[in-house]
């Protein structure tokens, strides 16, 4: 129950790789949620952010399913044959809607409102981080 | 004394593929051709201002078109390049530095999907690297969102789709010249659910150039005058939903303001006209589901109103609303540079009416054009015959 580790970027996730928790940033003044961790406030540029853990779970907002691989750069993972659809969603938490691959690509078992969780998933020879529809994981 | 602006002189290089001609050579057969249907030639342009977002830097043209020192301006802003260029034309006749400006925009990009580079959009290079930036998705994440809060049909995208081809087919112009079924539409191979290849535009090529005149010399020019009555450009706010947005603020797409809703309503205020009283629009069909969507955003109809503006033919040529009428991005593909541009040329077209096999019946007075594009950037015109 360690930490996540060889995650695609440094002060994404905390938590572990059980239970990983997603990395964001609230402005003391204004009180917005963003995603991921910022110096600067969206909107105002207030040098006020404190790093926050966001919610491990949440609805999806909306979703679609990437069907052809994107080019590469910036695109790292598998190309060609070895290429497969992924979804990707947008997540509700409440505080902030966070843009994210989904560990479901096939839409007919997606829907918007459906109960999410974050997960960390491979991505090439790291981890980055996706949700996962709860009931899947029961 | 400010006056008004008035576009006299418009000029097009056809979009679509066009192997062994540079994005460049078509802005300057667009330059060209808006000299010669304004009846002016080169040094008469006093000022100029364009761009392309991947063909080069547009001031160098001046090496094709001639070296009289006329201050030329880059223009760099994304898929608000070509309206960024026209307002920057305008502003420079409304101020009085100039009588005669030209606003240009090109462009050619590499056959697919557009590929940016996180770090060029203040990005992270994880949000790339693992496949969240791309157009494609925001625009299929955001008309999946806006069918379920209206619950509207989503059979409706490939009917805009069939518009955009019907329209194109319509347009020597244009890159897409043959119609296709809404059935056909909706076989198409699947881009990114729920939308297919043909409901999707193309980044592609093209050219388009605009000669600008104080309206109150544009009678001097040959053709009928049409006056330039707003030009407006406008960023995003927090929160917003926008095309590469890793956070958007609590809520649903209602009410959410952006820069669609703030540049419509700033053009139109600025025009002293609403948008009941539009002839004829050109709006962002990034996909089928853009157009749909920017009908409501620039306030030419309330959400949920599509299905019956689309069922009735209203957006159709014939109709009381017409959109896109030369096809759109859909049937033209988007040259980034260009894009905005190509709108407010088939206005001009329409209100002059010269528009031909896809002339807007009953003598169209009033034309809108919208743009929509990343970051969260929106450009929109209204012009008047």
């Amino acid at each position: 129950m360690g930490a996540p580790v060889n995650v695609v970027a440094e002060g994404l996730l905390a938590g572990t790789a059980e239970e990983p928790v997603l990395l964001g940033a609230r402005s003391r003044s204004t009180g917005t949620t963003v995603f991921p961790g910022s110096l600067v406030a969206p909107g105002c540029a207030a040098e006020d952010m404190m790093p926050v853990e966001l919610p491990r779970r949440g609805v999806l907002w909306s979703f679609t399913v990437q069907q052809f691989p994107p080019k590469s750069p910036p695109y790292a993972g598998a190309q060609g044959e070895a290429f497969r659809p992924y979804g990707i969603g947008y997540v509700d938490l409440g505080e902030v809607i966070v843009a994210t691959r989904l560990t479901v690509a096939d839409v007919a078992q997606l829907s918007i409102g459906m109960p999410v969780e974050l997960v960390v998933e491979p991505f090439g020879d790291q981890v980055t981080y996706a949700f996962a529809p709860i009931e899947e994981r029961s | 004394v400010t006056s008004g602006v008035a576009v006299v002189g418009i000029g097009m290089h056809a979009f679509g593929r066009h192997d062994g001609v540079s994005g460049m050579d078509q802005g300057v057969v667009a330059a060209r051709r808006a000299l010669a249907d304004a009846a002016i030639s080169w040094p008469d342009v006093q000022m100029a201002f364009g761009g392309s977002s991947a063909a080069g830097n547009a001031d160098t043209m001046v090496a094709r078109l001639g070296l009289t020192g006329l201050p030329f301006v880059n223009v760099a802003n994304g898929c608000a390049t070509g309206g960024s260029a026209l307002v920057s034309a305008a502003n420079a006749i409304r101020s009085g530095a100039c009588d005669v400006a030209m606003a240009i925009g090109f462009d050619k990009h590499p056959r697919g999907a557009f590929a940016p580079l996180p770090a060029d959009w203040g990005l992270p290079d994880w949000y790339g690297d693992t496949g969240l930036m791309l157009t494609t998705q925001f625009f299929a994440t955001k008309i999946q969102r806006y069918l379920m809060e209206l619950d509207l049909d989503p059979a409706l995208l490939a009917e805009v789709a069939a518009k955009s081809f019907r329209n194109g087919a319509l347009n020597d112009h244009a890159w897409r010249r043959k119609p296709i079924s809404r059935e056909e539409i909706a076989a198409s191979p699947m881009v990114s659910d729920p939308l297919t290849q043909y409901m999707f535009c193309s980044p592609g090529e093209g050219g388009v150039a605009l000669v600008l005149a104080r309206s109150d010399r544009a009678g001097s020019f040959p053709a009928p005058p049409v006056h330039l009555a707003s030009a407006v450009v406008r960023s995003r706010r927090a929160g917003s939903f926008e095309v590469f947005a890793p956070w958007l603020s609590p809520g649903g797409l209602g009410g959410r303001s952006g820069p669609t809703r703030d540049a419509a309503a700033a053009a139109f205020d600025d025009a002293g006209v609403g948008p009941a009283e539009v002839h004829v629009a050109q709006i962002q069909d990034t996909e089928a589901g853009a157009e749909l969507m920017h009908l409501a955003e620039t306030g030419l109809c309330s959400d949920g109103q599509q299905d019956e503006l689309i069922r009735t033919g209203a957006t159709e040529i014939g109709g009381r609303l017409p959109i896109n009428t030369d096809g759109g991005c859909i049937a033209n593909g988007e040259p980034i540079g260009a894009s905005g541009l190509r709108q407010v040329y088939e206005n001009v077209l329409q209100l002059r009416g010269h528009a031909g096999d896809r002339q807007v019946p009953g003598e169209p007075k009033v034309g809108f054009t919208h743009v929509y594009g990343a970051p969260g950037i929106s450009a929109c015109t209204v012009l008047v015959r």
